[in-house]
């Protein structure tokens, strides 16, 4: 499997369920067309649950990178939930872990956007 | 642990599918090393990120041009090698990702991740290629 995006709506916050591996190729642009389509249609709150991704690789941290700067620029904000001990790890080797707004339960990191 | 040294090799074609491939040999053999969940994780990685690294970056998904792998193990050593028949790159020009502004780069941490995740990574400039030479210390048990 590659990846399998569910979105969500709670309140104003879109949330994606992100399940599978966010790897160069099909999971990164997979991701990158759905972040973009959200973008377009003006969703500013935007929560990545990605509780249930078992693999990223640097072209898939590229992907959240940009993906982060994008939403910012544009007065929005990309949060992250449910890192995986393997996804953390990996965020913080590349020192992205205090760029992002980091959250484990669902119901705090909506209550965050307000 | 297995005692005796083994290598295996194979000429890959220029694709996605040769990256996954790669990946998988490299961990088969890493696991009769005897690494442990983690460090296999990081071994996939580091392999992933090279094999990325040649058909993408060296060789440019060119279908007449092919990858070399090559990955081996010694009671002391296992180790990948990986060479692309690209234009050649010098590791030392790739800015460090960890640095400032550089965080929000949206690549350029494939070389960085190899480091930190192996214990010895070595660039040799062939002509034309690189080939890329990723050691991690066997720890007896």
């Amino acid at each position: 499997m590659s990846v399998k995006l569910n979105n969500r709506q709670v309140g104003d916050v879109t949330v994606i369920d992100v399940a599978g591996r966010i790897t160069l190729g099909e999971g990164s642009s997979t991701l990158r067309d759905a972040l973009r389509e959200l973008v377009k249609n003006n969703h500013k709150d935007i929560l990545l649950n990605l509780k249930d991704v078992s693999y990223i690789d640097s072209s898939g941290i590229g992907e959240l990178v940009s993906a982060y700067t994008t939403i910012t620029n544009t007065g929005g904000h990309l949060k992250l939930l449910g890192l995986t001990h393997r996804v953390k790890d990996l965020l913080q080797i590349t020192k992205l872990y205090t760029v992002f707004d980091v959250h484990e339960d669902e119901a705090h990191a909506v209550r965050s956007f307000a | 642990m297995a005692d005796e040294s083994k290598t295996v090799q194979q000429v890959f074609d220029s694709t996605l599918d040769s990256v996954d491939h790669a990946e998988r040999m490299a961990l088969e053999l890493a696991r009769e090393s005897g690494f442990e969940e983690a460090d296999l994780d990081r071994i996939g990685m580091s392999v992933r990120e090279c094999m990325v690294n040649a058909v993408v970056h060296g060789n440019r998904y060119n279908s007449h041009k092919k990858v070399q792998f090559a990955v081996s193990r010694t009671p002391d050593n296992f180790t990948v090698r990986i060479a692309d028949q690209g234009e050649g790159f010098d590791p030392g020009v790739v800015p460090d990702p960890v640095e400032g502004e550089n965080l929000f780069r949206q690549s350029g941490r494939g070389i960085f991740l190899m480091k930190t995740f192996m214990d010895e990574l070595h660039v040799r400039h062939l002509h034309p290629g690189t080939e890329v030479t990723l050691v991690k210390k066997v720890v007896s048990k």
